[in-house]
C-alpha cells in the first residue's frame, strides 16, 4: 500500500500524494503551477491541457499526446510526461520559433496544448505531409487564428526535432496500489490479478483510456473511491494477427489497432482516424468503446458488421466468447457482468469476394461524434450479392444490425435499383431519434443514402467531400 | 501629419510585427488569468443556475451545500448590498434572479469554496426551489405572442410600398439564420481582491473594464474610484466578454466582499456555454420589388431576433442589422423592422460584427433569390444595384457612400480567382450530375465602423517616457488576441522614432486611462492608436524644443530617426535628448484623448452619419456538398480585405483569416440546440463543433488591397480590421446555394437555411431536386 505516485515531469522525477482520481491537468495546475498547460473544455476535445506521455514500461516508444483534462493521476505511475515547459528547455525549439513569427498565436490560449501535439507529431514523423499535419491537429481547436499559419509553421519546421533518447532518472519501483483518503487505485500487472481485483471490486471504476469515463470527472460531476486499471495488463495489451483472425486485447489502443488493420480494411481504418483526435485514439481502448456501449460509438458497427466476437472472462466462470452483435442488450446495457471484463476481440480477416465500407457521418469531419455511422460487409460473386452484413450506430439505443435491408439486398447486384430496395427495407429496421446530432428523418435518410455512396462509390465515383 | 518624422515615413508602422506575446504564447508563458499564483486563502466559486428555462423563484436552499467540507459563502439576491442591476444599456437586468427564472443556466446566486472542485460540486448542492412555467423558446412563437424586451426598431427611406406596387416583378423569402456560440478558449474569468478603505481590485477577462468597474462599484454601494480593474490579456473575446464579463466579476466582488479573501470565479465550459449569452439567431424575411434585370427598387426587410429573456445589446445588435441590410447595394426605398423577441433562453450579446453579419447575410441572400428567381447571373444583379463610386448615393439610413472601393476588391477578386474559367469547369462538372456537386459564389463586404451610439466612439491613452529614453504606454484598449497593443505600440514607436521593444506594453487598466470604451466594434486600433497618436506627439513636441536649443538649430530642422534624434548630421540618442527634458523641466508624460469626428446619429428617425467611413472587402467561396448526405465542404477562398493603408500586415492578414473561418463555422457547422424543456444541448466542443484545421479551405487566399489608404483622417490612414472579413464567409452560403441551385430548373431558389449542417443541405438538396416535379 503506497499513498503516492511517482512519475516524471520534463526529465525530472515528481512524487505526489494526491487522490488517484485526481486530474492531470488539476494536478499539473493546481498542484505543481505548471500552467502553461491550460483547459479549454474539461471533455478532451479542445486540446488546450494536450501533453505528451508514455506508459510506465513504453520504452523506446513515441510518447504520445493526450488530454489531460480527463487523464488521472491513477494513470501516470512510473509514466513519462512532456508539457509545454519541457519541450525545449529554455530556448525555443524550432517550432515555437516559427510558429512565434508567422502568427500561428493571437489569443495565445490554445497555444501551448497545439505546440504539444505538434512536437508529438514532428517526433514521430519528422516530415509530415498535410494530412499528417491535419490528423495531428485534429483534437485541438484555435478560435482565433483559421489554423493556415500553424500548418505553414510545421511545414517550415520539418526536420528539426531530435529524437534522440535521453536519458531519464530513476523512480521508486512501480506500486500496484496507491490508496489515499477516498480514493484506491489497483493497478493489476497479469490477468488473474485483474480478475481477482474485479472479483472483489465490483463497484470499482475500470479504467483504460478514461477517454469517455473521464468527462464527468474533470467537470467534478463525480468522484471515483476505487479505481482498476486495464492498461499494465500484458494479455489485454496483445495484438496478434494469425491467418484468419486479428486478435486484439481490450486495451489495446484506437491508434494500435488504426495500423493493425489498415491494409485488411483501409475504411475501418479511416473512420478510427476521424473518429477520435490523436490525443483520444492515443488512450482510448478497443475494450473501453465496446465496454461503455454507447449507441453511437463508432467501433461496434464495423465490428458487427464483420463478424467479431468479444471474449469475457471473471474469475469465478472462467472466459466465455460470443458475436460481438449478442453483447450489446439495450441502451448502456450488455453482456459484461459485475465480475466480468472485457478481455478480447477477435476480427475475422477479409475473404475472397469481400467489400468493406464504413462511412460517418457527423456536422464535422475530424473528432466528432457520429449523426449516423453505416458499415457494409458484402460478398460479391461477380455483380451479384451473395453475402450482407451490415450495422449501423447512432440509429438505435445500441449498434445495432440491419436485418430488412440485409435480406432485399441478397443476391442482387450492386446497383442504384437494389440501393432503393436497401433504403425501403432499412425503414423497416430503425426507428432513430431527434438530437443534437440530427432529426430521425435525417438520420434515416442518409441511412438509406450510405448503400447508394457504397453502389456510387464501387462504381469508380468520388463520393465523400473531404477527399476531393 | 507626422511632423518630425517626415522624410521617413512609415518606418514601424505598416510593418508585420509579431504578436506581443507571440513568444510567450509558445512557451506557455504568457499569464492569463487563471495562471496567477494565488495568494494564500484564495477562494473559488461557482455559479448557482436556475434549473428551468421559466419559472417563479420560491426560493433558495444553500444549507447543504454550505454543509459541505470546504464550502465557505453563499450569496444571493439578497445579499447584495447596493444593485442587483448589470444591464449594460437599459436598467433592470439583474445579476441574481430574485422573482421569477427566465432561461436555464439563470445566475441565482454564486457559491465559494476552498478548492475549485468543492465550489462547482457544492453549486450543484444548492436547491432552487421554483414553479416551474412553460417556456417560449421559439422566435416566431416570441412574436406571434407580441412578446418582446424592447419596442420594435424601424429604418425606413422612400416610400416601399409605392415601390413595391410599381415593381415587375415582387420577390418574397424567408431565412433562418442560426446563433453562434463564442467559444473564446479561455471561459470567462475573474479574481476580485478586497483591499483596504472598501477597494477592491479586480482581475477580469473583459472587454469592457469600465464596465466592470461601473457594475462591481453598483453591486457593492460604493463609488467607482474604490474599483480597480485589470486586464492583461483575455484568452480570446470576440463580443462574449463585452457585457458578459460583468456578469462574473460582480458575482466574484460580492463573495470577496463578504469574505474579506481573494475569490476567484472561474466558469467551467459547460456552465459558461449554458449561463452566458451568444450570438443572436434570427429570422429574417422580405418583399423586394425589382425591374426586370434586377435593379432593386424598393425592399421590405424585417428581422425577428432572439433576445433571450433581457435586451442586453440587442438594440443596438438590432441597428446593426438594419444598417447592414443594404450591404453594397443601392436600395432607393427601404423599410426595414427589426424586432427584439423575449425568449425563455439566455439573453443573447455581442459578437463579432454585432448584427452585421445577420444584415449581410439577408442582403446576399435577397440578391441571390432575384437573380435565380430571374435567372440573372448573381455578378450581375450585385453589379447593377451596387452604390456608384461616384453617385453620391446615399444608405437609407442617410449617409452618403464617400471613398467607394466596391469595384476595386470585386474586380481585384474575380481576376486574381479567375472567375470565368472556374465558373465553367464547376458548370461542367455539375451537369455530368456526379454525387458531389459543386458551387461557386462572390460577394462584396461594405461594413461601417464606429459604434452606433456616438458618445462610445472616444478612446484615452496614457504616455510616459522615462530619463533612459524606455516609454510606457497605456490606453483603453483590451488585448484579446487581435493584436491590438502591437499595433497601438507601433504608433507609438513611430511617433518617436524607437524600436517597438522600447515601449513597454501595459495591462488595460481605468486606474490609468478612465472612462473606456469597450474594445469592440472593430474600433480598438482607430480609437486608441489615435489616442495613443496624440499623447506621443504632445510630449515629442515638448522634447522638440530642448532638441533645438542643445543642438542650436530650428524645430523644424530635428528629425526623430532610428532612436536618435538628428539636426544635420550631429545626433543624440532619445534616452539622452529624455534626460535632457526632465532636466529642463518638460513633462514627459501626457494623457491622450480621441473622439471620433464627423459621426452623428439619431436614434429615433434611424438617420444620420452612424459611420466615420466604410470597409470594403469580397471574396470568392467554393464549396462541394455530397447529394446524398448533405456535408459539405469549401474547397477554396479568395479574400481581397481593404485594411486601408494597414498598420500592421501581419496582424491584418490573422484577423481576416481568422475571422472568415470562424464566419464559416457560424454559417456551416456550428449550432445551438435547446431541447424542449430549454435546455441548451450543445454547452461543449464535443457538441458544438467549430471549425478544425481540416475545415479551412485547402486553397486560402487572402490579400489586402493594394495602396488604399483610408480617404478620412485615421491613425495613419488605417483601417479597422477585427470585423468585416466575417461577413466574407457569407460567401460560402452563397457557393452552398449555387451547389443546391444546380440540381433544380433555372428560375428556382435554394431553400438553404443556416447553419449548413449536412442536414440543412440534404434538405435543400431534396427540395430542388422536387423542384423538377412542380
Amino acid at each position: 500500500m503506497n499513498t503516492e505516485t511517482s512519475f516524471i515531469l520534463n526529465g525530472e522525477p515528481v512524487t505526489v500524494a494526491l487522490r488517484p482520481d485526481t486530474t492531470v491537468l488539476d494536478l499539473l495546475r493546481a498542484h505543481l503551477s505548471r500552467t502553461g498547460t491550460k483547459e479549454g473544455c474539461a471533455e478532451g476535445d479542445c486540446g488546450a491541457c494536450t501533453i505528451l506521455f508514455k506508459r510506465h514500461g513504453a520504452n523506446g516508444a513515441h510518447p504520445e499526446p493526450a488530454n489531460a483534462c480527463i487523464m488521472t493521476v491513477a494513470q501516470i505511475e512510473g509514466a513519462e510526461i512532456t508539457t509545454v515547459e519541457g519541450v525545449a528547455n529554455g530556448a525555443l525549439s524550432t517550432l515555437q520559433e516559427r510558429m512565434a513569427e508567422n502568427g500561428s498565436s493571437q489569443c495565445g490560449y490554445c497555444t501551448p496544448g497545439i505546440v504539444v501535439a505538434l512536437t508529438g507529431l514532428l517526433s514521430r514523423k519528422p516530415d509530415p505531409t498535410e494530412e499528417e499535419i491535419h490528423d495531428a491537429l485534429a483534437g485541438n481547436l484555435c478560435r482565433c487564428t483559421g489554423y493556415k499559419p500553424i500548418v505553414e509553421a510545421v511545414r517550415r519546421a520539418a526536420g528539426s526535432i531530435e529524437t534522440a533518447p535521453t536519458e531519464l532518472p530513476a523512480l521508486p519501483a512501480f506500486t500496484t496500489t496507491t490508496a489515499t483518503e477516498g480514493s484506491t487505485v489497483t493497478r493489476p500487472e497479469n490477468l488473474d490479478a485483474l480478475l481477482q481485483a474485479k472479483a472483489s471490486h465490483q463497484d470499482a471504476v475500470l479504467l483504460a483510456g478514461g477517454t469517455d469515463l473521464g468527462v464527468p470527472l474533470a467537470g467534478y460531476e463525480t468522484e471515483w473511491p476505487s479505481i482498476i486499471i486495464t492498461g499494465h495488463v500484458p494479455e489485454l495489451r496483445r495484438l496478434a494477427t494469425t491467418e484468419d483472425t486479428h486478435e486484439i486485447g481490450a486495451a489495446v489502443t484506437w491508434e494500435e489497432l488504426l495500423h493493425e488493420v489498415a491494409d485488411d480494411y483501409p475504411s475501418f481504418a479511416t473512420l478510427i482516424r476521424r473518429f477520435g483526435s490523436t490525443q483520444i485514439r492515443s488512450m482510448g481502448t478497443v475494450g473501453g468503446n465496446i465496454g461503455t456501449a454507447s449507441p453511437i460509438g463508432d467501433g461496434p458497427p464495423s465490428m458487427i458488421a464483420l463478424g467479431a466476437t468479444i471474449t469475457l472472462q471473471s474469475a469465478e466462470r472462467g472466459a466465455r466468447t460470443l458475436p460481438l452483435e449478442a453483447y450489446f442488450l439495450d441502451y448502456r446495457k450488455t453482456e459484461l457482468a459485475d465480475d466480468e471484463v472485457i478481455v478480447s476481440v477477435t476480427l475475422p480477416r477479409p475473404t475472397t469476394g469481400q467489400i468493406f465500407r464504413t462511412y460517418k457521418i457527423s456536422k464535422r469531419y475530424d473528432q466528432d461524434i457520429s449523426t449516423v455511422c453505416g458499415a457494409f460487409n458484402l460478398t460479391l460473386e461477380g455483380d451479384m450479392i451473395t453475402k450482407a452484413c451490415i450495422a449501423y450506430g447512432g440509429m438505435a439505443a445500441t449498434p445495432k444490425r440491419a436485418p430488412e435491408a440485409e435480406s432485399a439486398i441478397i443476391e442482387r447486384p450492386l446497383n442504384n435499383e437494389t440501393a432503393q430496395l436497401f433504403a425501403d427495407a432499412l425503414a423497416k429496421d430503425f426507428k432513430p431519434l431527434d438530437d443534437w446530432r440530427g432529426s430521425a428523418k435525417y438520420r434515416m435518410r442518409v441511412a438509406q443514402g450510405l448503400f447508394a455512396r457504397l453502389v456510387a462509390e464501387h462504381s469508380g465515383e468520388r463520393v465523400e467531400v473531404m477527399t476531393l | 501629419m507626422n511632423k518630425h518624422v517626415a522624410n521617413i515615413e512609415r518606418a514601424i508602422v505598416g510593418k508585420g510585427i509579431a504578436h506581443d506575446s507571440a513568444r510567450k504564447h509558445v512557451v506557455g508563458d504568457a499569464i492569463y488569468i487563471d495562471d496567477m499564483p494565488e495568494v494564500p486563502g484564495t477562494l473559488h466559486a461557482a455559479l448557482v443556475l436556475s434549473p428551468v428555462a421559466h419559472g417563479t423563484l420560491k426560493g433558495i436552499d444553500a444549507s447543504r451545500a454550505l454543509a459541505m467540507d470546504g464550502v465557505v459563502d453563499f450569496a444571493a439576491a439578497p445579499d447584495i448590498k447596493g444593485h442587483n442591476d448589470i444591464a449594460p444599456i437599459l436598467p433592470g437586468e439583474e445579476l441574481f434572479a430574485t422573482r421569477t427564472l427566465d432561461y436555464l443556466g439563470q445566475p441565482v446566486g454564486v457559491i465559494c469554496a476552498t478548492d475549485f472542485k468543492t465550489a462547482v460540486r457544492a453549486a450543484h448542492a444548492v436547491e432552487v426551489l421554483c414553479d416551474e412555467m412553460e417556456p417560449v423558446l421559439d422566435i416566431e412563437e416570441a412574436h406571434a405572442k407580441q412578446q418582446y424586451v424592447l419596442p420594435a426598431q424601424e429604418l425606413i427611406c422612400g416610400d416601399v410600398d409605392a415601390a413595391l406596387g410599381e415593381a415587375e416583378t415582387v420577390i418574397e423569402g424567408r431565412l433562418e439564420i442560426g446563433g453562434q456560440d463564442h467559444f473564446y478558449l479561455e471561459t470567462q474569468i475573474a479574481l476580485a481582491v478586497p483591499g483596504e478603505d472598501q477597494d477592491m481590485t479586480v482581475y477580469s477577462s473583459t472587454q469592457h473594464p469600465t464596465e466592470v468597474q461601473h457594475h462591481v462599484a453598483h453591486v457593492l454601494d460604493r463609488y467607482a474610484n474604490c474599483v480597480d480593474v485589470q486586464v492583461r490579456r483575455m484568452g480570446g473575446g470576440f463580443g462574449g466578454k463585452e457585457s458578459q464579463a460583468t456578469i462574473i466579476a460582480a458575482a466574484a466582488a460580492i463573495l470577496a466582499d463578504r469574505t474579506g479573501k481573494p475569490v476567484k470565479l472561474r466558469m467551467k465550459r459547460s456552465a459558461d456555454m449554458t449561463a452566458t449569452g451568444k450570438r443572436h439567431d434570427m429570422v429574417s424575411r422580405w418583399k423586394i420589388g425589382v425591374t426586370g434585370q434586377g435593379r432593386i427598387l424598393g425592399a421590405d426587410v424585417e428581422y425577428l431576433a432572439r433576445a433571450g429573456n433581457t435586451p442586453d445589446l440587442t438594440g443596438p445588435v438590432l441597428t446593426r442589422s438594419l444598417t447592414h441590410t443594404d450591404n453594397a447595394y443601392h436600395i432607393p426605398a427601404a423599410r426595414f423592422i427589426g424586432r427584439a423577441c423575449k425568449t425563455n433562453t439566455v439573453s443573447n450579446t455581442a459578437f463579432r460584427g454585432f448584427g452585421g453579419p445577420q444584415g449581410v447575410v439577408t442582403s446576399e441572400a435577397m440578391i441571390d433569390q432575384i437573380a435565380r428567381e430571374l435567372s440573372l447571373d448573381p455578378n450581375h444583379v450585385r453589379a447593377v444595384n451596387y452604390y456608384g463610386p461616384q453617385t453620391g448615393e446615399v444608405t437609407p439610413y442617410d449617409q452618403p457612400v464617400e471613398h467607394n472601393r466596391l469595384l476595386e476588391v470585386t474586380d481585384a477578386v474575380l481576376n486574381s480567382a479567375r472567375w470565368q474559367e472556374r465558373r465553367a469547369e464547376i458548370d461542367a462538372h455539375n451537369a455530368a450530375d456526379p454525387v458531389i456537386r459543386r458551387g461557386l459564389a462572390m460577394m462584396p463586404v461594405k461594413f461601417g465602423i464606429s459604434f452606433n451610439l456616438p458618445s462610445l466612439n472616444q478612446a484615452g491613452a496614457l504616455v510616459h517616457v522615462y530619463q533612459d529614453g524606455s516609454v510606457h504606454l497605456n490606453h483603453g484598449g483590451t488585448e484579446m488576441g487581435q493584436g491590438l497593443f502591437m499595433k497601438v505600440a507601433q504608433v507609438v514607436a513611430e511617433v518617436f522614432q524607437l524600436d517597438v521593444d522600447r515601449i513597454k506594453i501595459t495591462a488595460t487598466h481605468p486606474g490609468k486611462v478612465p472612462n473606456t470604451s469597450p474594445t469592440a466594434a472593430s474600433t480598438g486600433s482607430d480609437l486608441n492608436g489615435m489616442a495613443a497618436y496624440i499623447a506621443a506627439t504632445a510630449i515629442r513636441t515638448r522634447m522638440v524644443p530642448v532638441a533645438a536649443e542643445h543642438f542650436d538649430v530650428e524645430e523644424d530642422d530635428i528629425i526623430f530617426r532610428e532612436n536618435r534624434i538628428h539636426a544635420g548630421n550631429r545626433s543624440i540618442s532619445f534616452a539622452e535628448l529624455a534626460k535632457m527634458s526632465w532636466a529642463e523641466r518638460v513633462s514627459l508624460s501626457e494623457a491622450g484623448h480621441y473622439a471620433t469626428p464627423k459621426i452623428h446619429w439619431d436614434a429615433k428617425s434611424m438617420k444620420g452619419r452612424p459611420f466615420f467611413y466604410f470597409t470594403y472587402g469580397a471574396a470568392i467561396a467554393e464549396v462541394a456538398i455530397d447529394t446524398i448526405t448533405g456535408e459539405n465542404r469549401c474547397l477554396r477562398a479568395d479574400i481581397i480585405q481593404d485594411c486601408g493603408q494597414s498598420l500592421n500586415s501581419a496582424i491584418d492578414l490573422g484577423q481576416i483569416e481568422g475571422a472568415f473561418v470562424q464566419g464559416m463555422g457560424w454559417l456551416t457547422c456550428e449550432e445551438l440546440w435547446w431541447d424542449k424543456k430549454g435546455r441548451l444541448r450543445t454547452i461543449g466542443p464535443s457538441t458544438y463543433k467549430i471549425p478544425g484545421s481540416r475545415d479551412v479551405p485547402p486553397e486560402f487566399n487572402v490579400a489586402l488591397l493594394d495602396d488604399a489608404p483610408n480617404g478620412e483622417e485615421t491613425v495613419f490612414r488605417s483601417k479597422a480590421v477585427g470585423e468585416p472579413p466575417l461577413m466574407l464567409a457569407v460567401s460560402v452560403f452563397l457557393a452552398l446555394r449555387d451547389a443546391v441551385a444546380s440540381l433544380a430548373p433555372k428560375g428556382y431558389s435554394p431553400k438553404l437555411m443556416t447553419p449548413c449542417t449536412p442536414e440543412k443541405v440534404l434538405d435543400a438538396v431534396i427540395d430542388a431536386r422536387g423542384a423538377h416535379n412542380r
